[in-house]
This record gives structure tokens, C-alpha cells and sequence, in this order.
């Protein structure tokens, strides 16, 4: 650890976006040799004020301090070429370019792959990646493109690396890596940036951690000073005590039975494998596991928006009589008299039209009914108007696009629109993401007061802590496999954890 | 010391309200019309005053071009307004110019085989082929899109030539006179398939028809279910399997229709208008429609509008081509100008200029 | 009997105005622009050319083999360059939609076209009946020397004017500058991705602009060619017809590759003249027929080749659209 003089000084960034204040006067100190966390919660700023320092957007006013020396950053290359290299979450690789190629684009002089090559190589030796140097993008896992991703980088020569929530795609042994590398970076001098939401990752690797909240610089101290107790009440404003309220199940009847549900990828990859349980009225079940275990699949194969390879998933209706779910589209699920709500996790680009307001939003479940040609309006509107006024959504009406709320109203909205249908089973994928504290607890209550309605409902959540609290039963995904299914009331964090990366978990008493 | 700070940069504007937006749509067509009037006094030494009398003159200078150049814009409407459906899906429909050669086709086919029926089975047979055609000629890139999402501009473009080959080749069969080239006036002695007039005006009917299918597709756009799925469509194609609304059956369906309505502005020029089949019947409408189109924000009263506006100038520029003996074409440049100024003035609805603000204070909100 | 070596030669001279369009939207495509402003770009860059080549051999008393080949190319590609720039303008910096722009442009540039095609000699009060520039055509048409010497193998490959060789020249270089060189890396880059391109620091607005002019420029020679080379000089308003059109097909046909344009513009400018070579019977009409070949033909190709997916014949996945790099 180094106490000299800060390589990046941020003074009085600010940066709006169509009126909302993503960055409101930060202050940031980055120093070389250490590992600098940068901890907020989603939509916290965190990522907007690294794209300002890459030079991605321009901020509306503030100081950028390189070396001590006021700088204008005007564009990535401006960046770079002071040595600042972002990782960002999605990455920013040609598909249809080679590891190599992607990993000299924007250099400058003459093009010769095979020297680049042997550079590359030179670097990957120094820090110990393994990378295919010919291999096409789009053939590639996740982890591998985020290694292009920092050789990129480091081939440009960068000595300042951000790198924005790297970890949200890795498995743990690819994580233990990746911290690695990282660690062994810091010790040969560079400033590291990473951004995250993870408390266990910021004790992990961090030197020092400096805390957003709402677009605003809270606080900034060593890591080796304080504690996830500390960081977490810095992080939300107020001492955390996530207090979910957990009725029990009422008359908890079998709903959705899916049995030996297997799932191949357009690309041909397997994303579930005979996924079998249960899922009852009154109940909530949720589903855990590392991103891209298969939640997804799962809820589209019920929805009847995700072709199957196998199994089957049967509709116990409340009246007895059961229905075969696979092979029908939501159109004929719907008229088969089963209402099944899902809250799917791309908001705008599935649950909802970006374009299109409120009212009409309100429509796209309802809007077939009616035996006439034409549009029932009447009825979307007035649902328009009571979710607006039910959920307290922000908005200077319902006849404004959807797009231009914010992303907490966006899902009330969705949310709001899909349990009006009276569901009998509800489908949520990662229904707090991008939330803010208080309308994650409106969006929990609603799935509560539907719980207590009788409704089934499946929850697929990320973090760890609600899961825990919220539901019922747990749900652990592991690449495609159940890899187990527990109480929540008497669940640990730690077992679930296991569970999400190891299948079983080494724990027996799945149920 | 100065850093370089960007002159200028540019941010998105949130939601501008709508007279803003005409406001500045409005500003870019008096501009156009400006420049387009300094080109003309600068091509034909006329002072500029004189050249926006004459543009006026040359559209409604008289009774009979007051009739021309609301025939010339109830067509190009009708191209427009028939494109529309499948622009709302994002099916981009640059095909326009042959589903309405297969249109005009048709309806030559009918009037030349079948002239003879009683006038109460003709008319309904000519709409009908002539509508079935253009529907046909459309629904064909709509079924290879749909199917192996074969791109349509392409497809489109090319089933225009394959319309006007095909018109070629009749135009050589039904030649009359023989040697002539071309198919002359059809029925020209006993009037057999031709629209009457009505109240004495030969283009009325054809501008009545046209107003009844531009309400027709308000209300189908706006107000029924079809016109709610195909714009859920082109929004988000997601969207619309969550849904279970059927894609391909919807891309196929509105292409038809906007083929369908393509097929009638054939019948219109052919059966009410030119009464003769030649392969440039279409005259680059279809191209303009996707234009006039667009630029309307599919908003059907703009259309007229703009249609009108279009029309109005390239009656105006023929004249000042006719009067200085000069190429028509003349016309094609004026209406590119106007278009390049309204298609760039979107730029100043979505977007925002921001100068160089660094030492200045900070913004009030 | 079906005669090639009368019919290649005929291909060929088809062939090159549809090269010339096909590796100018190729540029053009591989940054990510749909440029459907090619058709009139052609005849903007072909009336350029002859406004050149008018008023040099109006005002020359003796016409210079140099210059009167110099004036034209250059007022041609000044002409296409300005055509790229309002492209450009609306497309990249005012961000407007490219297939609007694009057929606006067409609008434009053959309105332009058969404007001063028809009104040349009277706006600039000559006193000739009509455009005919047989002088300037024939340093245009100049082939070399010992062409004839070769029997049928000199009339198949080398019987032709220099813009013909100028084509292939062009387009094997593209070929080679967009897979072996940076600037081709960077260029592709920009098409695919050009967040991507944008965040290592290549300027997207830059090359974006560069190569659309460059391809505006190259395919306004093929209008140039057209006209001073296969068409003798002679304007004829409209004479230029669709190909521009086709251009911007051939370039799916050959998935986005400079050197296979010009076996495919050899093939299309072959389909496009079969009807000539074709039997047609007692039936004259069956001509128009036979004219139809090259649409049908390219109708089937984009069919199939959509069919057909594969990773590296997709088009460059950003094409159509515009960047702004503050979206999110």
C-alpha cells in the first residue's frame, strides 16, 4: 500500500440524463498500487461516473485531476491514451473478430498480427491468462471474453484499469482468478477500480472502498477500517435491517408441476437438465443460482415462450383438473383459462413497449378481449390510472412513454399490470433489479399480498439476503441442475452458496 | 493555461411537446423553400419573387390544375397511406412502385378481357383482382422475411423490376396500334371499366375513394386490435411472442394490406385516371410514399399535408421547367431539397446542442 | 449459336458500372451505413463527368488527351464526393434514419441527373442539339494498342478503356485494404460494433464519414464509366436505368467482399444483356420477359443466402442503424 499523491482526482462531477441526476457533485480520489472498490447499489452512479473518466459520456460540469494536472477528457481515446482502460459489464468485443484482433483494435501503425501476437503472449505470461489468441468472439465462454477484455487494455498500456461488476458472470473458481490477476496488477504498480455491489468481494480485494449512494459520493475509507456492517449502512442511508415479511402458506395445494424439463440453447447448449418440483398456491418459491444457470430458460419453458427439448409441465388447476403446458404459447395458455402472470426480467424489451404510454401498456395483456374488431380503451386506462395511484408510480401522467420513467416506476407499472390479471400462478425474474430500497419493499409487499391470495408464485432472485427472507422454499440452480431444494425459514446463507456453485452443496436433506 | 474542452456537445432531449416539434418541423420546410427558390433564381436569372408566383401559377393557377394537383396528391396519399402498416411494423415496404404496377395490371387485364360484363360485375371484379394482385406482390418478401428474416428492402426493391418486366411484357402483347409500343387508351370508344365522373368531375371519385381508405386506416391503425398488434410488433418482436401474439402471421397479414392498398391506387390510376397501362404508371410515387410516409410520423393528416406540400411543388417546379424550357426533372431536385431539410430537422426534436459551458456557472436545475 | 467471345466483352462493359456500385456500398455498408442513395449518386457522379467534360470541349480549341480524361474524373469525383457528404451529414451527424436519407438522395441525384442531362445546353445557351461528347468518349474508350493483336483472348481481356481496368484495380485493393490493413480492422470494426470501435478510441464519426465518401466517390465512377465509356458519351435521360439498384444488392450476393464483386458484377452484367443473346421465337415479347432474369436472379440469391446462416456472412451487425454514444 502507497500513500502518495492521487494519480485521479474527481472534483464536483455532475451528470444528468433527461432530467435525473445520475452524478451529482462526486469527489473521488484513485491512487496507483491499490485496489479501490467502488461500492453502491444499482443505479447508484457508479458505472455513469467511470464512463466519465473513460471518456464514454462528458459531464455536465466538474474537474478531472490526472497526475495533479486539470484534464479534459473528451472520448475513450483521450482515455486511453492517458493510460485509463475500462472493463465494461457488457462487453465490447467484435463478434466476428478473433481474440487477436479484438485485442489490437485501435491501436495505431502498421498492422502486423503476427508481432502483435507475441506481445500479447508476452503480457498473458506476465499476468497469467490463457487465452486462444485465434478464436472467433462469439465461440467464446463468458470468462474468456472478460480476459480479452483486460488484455485489451493492458495491451494499449494502460496503468489505470476499471473494471465494472466483473464478477456477475463468473463462476467462484473463475472469480478466485480473476482476483488473482488482479492482485498481482496492483503489485506491479497500476491503480484498479472495480465496481460492485458485493460486500464479501469489497473485503475480499479491496485497498480502500468509496461508497455512491443516488448519484452522490458518501464516503470513502480502507477497507481494512471498517466493515461490512459500516459499508452496508453507508450504502443504503440508514441502519440495514431487511425485514421481510413472511406469512405462512395458507392451504398450500400443488400448482405447477414440472417434471425432468430439459432445454437446449438456440447455439445448441444445454440450459436446464431435467429440472423437476413442484411449485403450490400460497407459496412462494424462489430460485437461486448464479446468473445464467438456466432461471431464465426456466421461466420462459412455463411462460411458453421457450421451446423444450423434453419433460413436461402440468397446470393442476383449483378445480382438479390438469393441463399440459409444453408446446403452447402464452396466447394458448390464456385461453385455456389459466392465468398466468409473468414479470420477465428485460422490462422494456419484453414485459413492456418502451414507446408506447401507460394506458396502452396497460393493454397488451387484455386487449384480445372483447369479441369486436376494435379496441376496448376505457377499461386499459382506468387500470392505467389505479396502478399509478395504488403504487404511487412517478409519472406527469399515463400518457407519457413508458421509457421515460425511471426504472423503479417502469417495474411498478409491469408489476402493477400483471397482477391485476388475478393470476393464478406469478413468474418474477429479478423483480427488485435497479430498485431503489423503497420500491423493492412495495414490489415484495405486492408479491406477498399475491401470496396471501392464493397465487403460486415463483421468484428468481440474485441477492442472496431477500431470497432468504422472502421465500418459502429455495429453489438452487446449478448450470441447468436442481441442485437442491430447501426450507427458507431454516435455510443458511453459506449452504445456498454452496449449493449455487457446487451441485448438492454437500447438503442432504433436500427436500 | 486552456484545456481543450469540446466546442459543443450533444445530449438527448427529454420529450419535446408537440408544437415545439411542429414548430421546428415547420422551420425547416420555410427554409427548404427558401433555398429552393435561390436555386431557381440562381438556374433561370428570374427574381425570386417571380419564381414562387410561378410555383403557385403552375400548381393552382387554374381550375383544371387545381384538379390535377389534387388527383396528383390523393395518389400519393394513397401510396403513402398504403405503405404505412407495414412501416408501423418496421417492415420497410420499398415495393410500393410494383404492388401498384400489379394493380394497374390487373385492372388493365380486366377492362381489356373482360370489358364486356354488365358494368355492375365489372367494377367489383377490377377492384378486386387489382387489390389481390398488390396484396400478392407484397405478401411475397413478407413470407421470406417472416420465414428466414430475408431482408425486405432488398426483396421489395427487386419484385418492383420483376412488376415492371412483367408489365413490359403485356404492354408489347396488348400493343395497339400494332408497332405503336404501347398500349393506348383502353376502351377508348365505349368508356367500357372507366370511373365515371361525378358531378361532372373526372378525378372526383378517385379523391373520394382515396379520403374513404385514409379514414379507413386512421381508424384500423388507431382503434382495432390488428393495428394495436402490428405496431406491438414493430416496437418489439419480444414483446410480441410474450404476448403470443403469432409474428409471422401478423408481417404477413400487414404486408398484404399495405399491398392490397398499393393494388387500388393502380386500379385508381389506371381505371380513373390514365385509362392506358405503361411501366412508368407508378411514376417513383412508391418511392416518395416511403418518404411521405416517414418523415408523417405515420400520422395520416400529416400526410395529407405532406403529400400535398410535395405535390403542390413538383406541379410548381414543372411549370418553371415548362416556362424556361427546361428539363421536368427540375422538380426531383426541389423535392430532395425538402425532403434532406425535414428529414434533418428530426435531429433538432431528439436532440439537444450544448456549447462549451466550462467556466461559465454551474446550470440552475 | 451462342457467341461468347461477343458476349463477354458486352458482360463486361454491363458488368463494371455494377462493380464500381458494389465495392462503393461495400465501404459504405462495412461502416455500418445502408446507403440507398447509390442509384442517384451514380448519376450525380455521371452528370458530374459529363458538365466536365461539356465544358471543356465547349471552351477547348483543341482538345488535350490528358486533360479531357482529367476534367471529367475529376468534376465526377467532386460531384459523388458531395453526394457522400449530404449523406453523411444527415445520416452520421444529424443521426436521421438511412433508408429516408438514402431514397431522398436517389430522388436528388437522379432528378439532378436528367436535370442538367436535358438542360445543359440550354443553360449554358450552346448551340448544339444535344450532349454527344464522341471526343471526350473516345480518350475514355482508348484501349491498348496491341488489344487487337490477340485474336478473340485480346477482345475478351483486353479490348477496353482504362476505367474498366480502374475497377478491378480498385476493387482487388479494397479487398486487401479491408482484410490485411488497420485502417480495414478499424473500419469493420466500426460496422459491427461501433460502441466497441468507440471505446479503444477509433473515431467512429471519422471513419464513418470517410468511407461512405470513398464508396459515394467509387461508385460515382461507375455512373462516369457508364456514360463515357459504354454509352459513347451520349446522355440519355433515365438511360442509366436500375443499376445502381442492383449494385446494392450484388453487395449481399457477395457477402461483403470486394474481390468476389467482381466475378459477381461479370455474372449480373451477363444476365443483364442475356436477353439479347437469348432465342426469342415469333414472340417479341418475350424479351421483356428474358429482362427479367437479374431481379428474379437476385431475388433468389437473397432468399437463399438468408436461408443459409452463417456467422461470417451476416452483414455487419450495426448496418442501419445510427450511433449516438451517449445511448444506453
Amino acid at each position: 500500500m502507497t500513500t502518495n499523491t492521487p494519480v485521479v482526482k474527481l472534483r464536483g462531477i455532475t451528470k444528468s440524463f433527461g432530467g435525473r441526476k445520475a452524478n451529482d457533485d462526486i469527489w473521488l480520489d484513485i491512487y496507483r498500487g491499490e485496489i479501490l472498490a467502488l461500492l453502491g447499489e444499482n443505479g447508484s452512479g457508479k458505472t455513469t461516473l467511470m464512463n466519465i473518466l473513460t471518456g464514454l459520456y462528458y459531464p455536465d460540469s466538474g474537474t478531472i485531476y490526472l497526475n495533479g494536472e486539470e484534464t479534459v477528457i473528451r472520448s475513450p481515446k483521450d482515455a486511453l491514451d492517458r493510460g485509463i482502460g475500462m472493463i465494461h459489464q457488457h462487453f465490447k468485443l467484435v463478434d466476428v473478430f478473433s481474440a487477436a484482433e479484438n485485442i489490437v483494435l485501435g491501436n495505431e501503425g502498421k498492422l502486423d498480427m503476427e508481432k502483435a501476437k507475441s506481445d500479447i503472449r508476452e503480457i498473458c505470461k506476465k499476468y497469467g491468462f490463457a487465452v486462444d489468441l485465434d478464436q472467433k468472439v462469439y465461440d467464446m465462454s463468458v470468462s474468456q471474453k472478460q480476459t480479452v477484455e483486460i488484455l485489451k487494455v493492458l495491451y494499449r498500456g494502460a496503468d489505470i484499469l476499471i473494471l465494472d461488476e466483473p464478477t456477475a458472470v463468473l463462476t467462484p473458481q473463475e472469480t478466485d482468478r480473476l482476483f488473482m490477476i488482479l492482485r498481482s496488477m496492483r503489485d506491479a504498480g497500476k491503480a484498479i477500480v472495480i465496481i460492485t455491489h458485493k460486500m464479501n468481494e469489497v473485503e475480499e480485494l479491496s485497498d480502500r472502498v468509496a461508497i455512491l449512494r443516488h448519484g452522490q459520493f458518501v464516503g470513502d475509507m480502507l477497507t481494512k477500517d471498517t466493515n461490512a456492517q459500516e459499508m452496508a449502512s453507508l450504502l443504503i442511508g440508514r441502519p440495514v435491517e431487511l425485514n421481510i415479511e413472511r406469512p405462512d402458506p395458507v392451504d398450500p395445494q400443488p400448482r405447477l408441476e414440472v417434471k425432468d424439463l430439459t432445454v437446449t440453447s438456440e447455439d445448441g447448449v444445454l440450459k436446464l437438465d431435467h429440472v423437476s418440483f413442484t411449485a403450490y398456491s400460497g407459496e412462494i418459491l424462489g430460485i437461486a443460482g448464479i446468473s445464467n444457470s438456466g432461471q431464465k430458460e426456466l421461466l420462459e419453458a412455463i411462460a411458453g415462450l421457450q421451446p423444450v427439448d423434453a419433460g413436461t409441465i402440468t397446470y393442476l388447476a383449483p378445480d382438479g383438473t390438469n393441463d399440459e403446458l409444453i408446446g403452447k404459447d402464452p396466447f394458448d395458455i390464456a385461453k385455456m383459462g389459466i392465468t398466468l402472470s409473468f414479470v420477465p426480467e428485460d422490462r422494456l424489451g419484453m414485459g413492456l413497449v418502451a414507446n408506447m404510454d401507460l394506458s396502452d401498456n396497460m393493454m397488451l395483456r387484455s386487449y384480445r378481449k372483447g369479441r369486436t374488431a376494435f379496441l376496448n380503451k376505457k377499461d386499459p386506462r382506468r387500470l392505467a390510472e389505479n396502478v399509478v395511484s395504488d403504487l404511487s408510480v412517478d409519472t406527469p401522467g399515463i400518457t407519457v412513454p413508458v421509457r421515460t420513467l425511471s426504472g423503479g416506476n417502469i417495474q411498478k407499472v409491469l408489476v402493477g399490470r400483471e397482477i391485476a390479471a388475478a393470476p393464478t400462478v406469478l413468474l418474477t425474474a429479478y423483480a427488485v433489479r435497479g430498485l431503489d430500497i423503497n420500491s423493492s419493499y412495495t414490489i415484495y409487499d405486492l408479491i406477498n399480498r399475491q401470496k396471501r391470495n392464493g397465487v403460486a408464485v415463483i421468484y428468481v432472485g440474485e441477492d442472496l439476503d431477500v431470497l432468504l427472507e422472502l421465500s418459502d422454499r429455495i429453489l438452487v440452480l446449478c448450470g441447468g441442475k436442481v441442485s437442491g431444494i430447501i426450507e427458507g425459514r431454516n435455510a443458511q446463507k453459506r449452504d445456498v452458496g454452496l449449493m449455487m456453485t457446487k451441485l448438492g452443496g454437500g447438503i442432504s436433506d433436500a427436500t | 493555461m486552456q484545456h481543450k474542452e469540446p466546442l459543443f456537445h450533444i445530449v438527448r432531449r427529454p420529450l419535446l411537446p408537440w408544437y415545439r416539434a411542429a414548430l421546428i418541423r415547420l422551420l425547416s420546410i420555410v427554409i427548404s423553400l427558401i433555398i429552393c427558390g435561390l436555386l431557381t433564381t440562381m438556374l433561370t436569372g428570374l427574381d425570386p419573387v417571380k419564381v414562387y408566383k410561378t410555383i403557385i401559377v403552375g400548381a393552382v393557377g387554374t381550375k383544371r390544375k387545381v384538379w390535377t394537383t389534387l388527383q396528383n396528391t390523393a395518389m400519393l396519399l394513397c401510396a403513402s397511406l398504403a405503405v404505412t402498416p407495414a412501416f408501423m411494423m418496421k417492415f420497410w415496404n420499398v415495393g410500393a412502385e410494383g404492388q401498384i404496377l400489379m394493380g394497374c395490371l390487373a385492372t388493365a387485364a380486366c377492362m381489356l378481357k373482360l370489358g364486356n360484363l354488365p358494368p355492375t360485375i365489372l367494377y367489383p371484379v377490377m377492384a378486386v383482382t387489382s387489390i389481390a394482385a398488390g396484396a400478392v406482390w407484397a405478401a411475397i418478401p413478407a413470407i421470406f422475411k417472416s420465414r428466414w428474416k430475408t431482408n425486405e428492402t432488398l426483396s421489395t426493391l427487386m419484385l418492383n423490376y420483376i412488376a415492371t418486366q412483367l408489365v413490359a411484357y403485356y404492354v408489347v402483347l396488348w400493343e395497339n396500334p400494332k408497332g405503336s409500343g404501347a398500349v393506348g387508351v383502353i376502351n377508348a370508344d365505349n368508356h367500357e371499366g372507366w370511373f365515371p365522373s361525378l358531378l361532372g368531375q373526372k378525378y372526383l371519385l378517385n379523391i373520394l375513394i382515396v379520403i374513404a381508405v385514409c379514414i379507413f386506416l386512421t381508424i384500423y391503425l388507431r382503434t382495432t386490435k390488428h393495428g394495436y398488434e402490428l405496431s406491438v410488433v414493430g416496437e418489439s418482436e419480444r414483446t410480441a411472442r410474450y404476448l403470443g401474439i403469432k409474428v409471422p402471421s401478423v408481417i404477413i397479414r400487414t404486408a398484404a394490406l399495405s399491398g392490397a392498398l398499393c393494388g387500388l391506387a393502380g386500379l385508381l390510376l389506371v381505371a380513373g385516371t390514365n385509362h392506358t397501362i405503361t411501366t412508368t404508371l407508378a411514376g417513383g410515387r412508391g418511392f416518395t410514399a416511403v418518404m411521405v410516409s416517414w418523415m408523417s410520423k405515420f400520422n395520416t393528416a400529416a400526410m395529407l399535408l405532406t403529400s400535398f406540400l410535395l405535390v403542390f411543388l413538383e406541379r410548381g417546379a414543372g411549370e418553371i421547367a415548362t416556362v424556361f424550357e427546361l428539363n421536368t426533372s427540375f422538380s426531383d431536385i426541389l423535392t430532395g431539397i425538402i425532403l434532406f431539410f425535414i428529414i434533418g430537422s428530426e435531429f433538432f426534436i431528439s436532440y439537444r446542442i450544448v456549447p462549451r459551458t466550462k467556466h461559465s456557472s454551474k446550470e440552475a436545475k | 449459336m451462342f457467341d461468347l467471345v461477343s458476349f463477354i466483352p458486352r458482360a463486361v462493359m454491363q458488368g463494371v458500372p455494377l462493380l464500381y456500385g458494389c465495392v462503393g456500398e461495400i465501404y459504405t455498408e462495412k461502416s455500418g451505413n445502408l446507403n440507398l442513395g447509390i442509384p442517384g449518386i451514380m448519376y450525380v457522379g455521371a452528370i458530374g463527368g459529363v458538365t466536365g467534360a461539356f465544358l471543356y470541349e465547349e471552351h477547348a480549341a483543341e482538345m488535350n488527351g490528358l486533360l479531357a480524361v482529367l476534367i471529367p474524373l475529376l468534376s465526377c469525383i467532386l460531384a459523388s464526393l458531395l453526394m457522400g457528404l449530404i449523406y453523411c451529414f444527415l445520416t452520421v451527424t444529424l443521426r436521421a434514419n438511412q433508408n429516408v436519407t438514402g431514397l431522398a438522395l436517389t430522388t436528388f441525384g437522379v432528378g439532378v441527373g436528367n436535370f442538367f442531362g436535358g438542360s445543359l445546353v440550354k443553360l449554358s445557351n450552346s448551340d448544339v442539339p444535344s450532349i454527344a461528347l464522341s471526343t471526350t468518349s473516345k480518350f475514355f474508350k482508348t484501349s491498348l494498342p496491341f488489344a487487337d493483336k490477340f485474336g478473340a483472348i485480346g477482345k475478351v481481356f483486353l479490348s477496353y478503356g482504362f476505367l474498366v481496368y480502374l475497377s478491378l484495380a480498385i476493387a482487388f485493393f479494397s479487398a486487401w485494404l479491408l482484410k490485411k490493413t488497420r485502417v480495414g480492422l478499424h473500419l469493420r470494426s466500426v460496422g459491427e460494433n461501433p460502441a466497441t470501435a468507440d471505446a479503444v478510441g477509433i473515431n467512429v464519426i471519422k471513419y464513418k464519414y470517410i468511407a461512405t465518401c470513398a464508396g459515394s466517390v467509387i461508385a460515382g465512377l461507375g455512373g462516369l464509366y457508364y456514360i463515357m465509356d459504354y454509352a459513347n458519351g451520349v446522355w440519355s435521360n433515365n438511360g442509366f436505368g436500375d443499376r445502381g439498384w442492383l449494385a446494392i444488392a450484388l453487395v449481399i450476393f457477395t457477402v461483403w467482399n470486394p474481390a468476389s464483386a467482381v466475378p459477381a458484377s461479370l455474372l449480373f452484367g451477363g444476365l443483364y444483356i442475356l436477353n439479347l443473346f437469348l432465342p426469342t421465337g415469333a414472340h417479341m415479347a418475350v424479351k421483356e420477359l428474358y429482362k427479367m432474369i437479374p431481379y428474379v436472379v437476385t431475388l433468389a440469391v437473397l432468399v437463399i443466402v438468408s436461408m443459409k446462416k452463417k456467422r461470417e456472412n451476416d452483414p455487419p451487425a450495426s448496418l442501419g442503424q445510427s450511433y449516438f454514444r451517449e445511448d444506453r
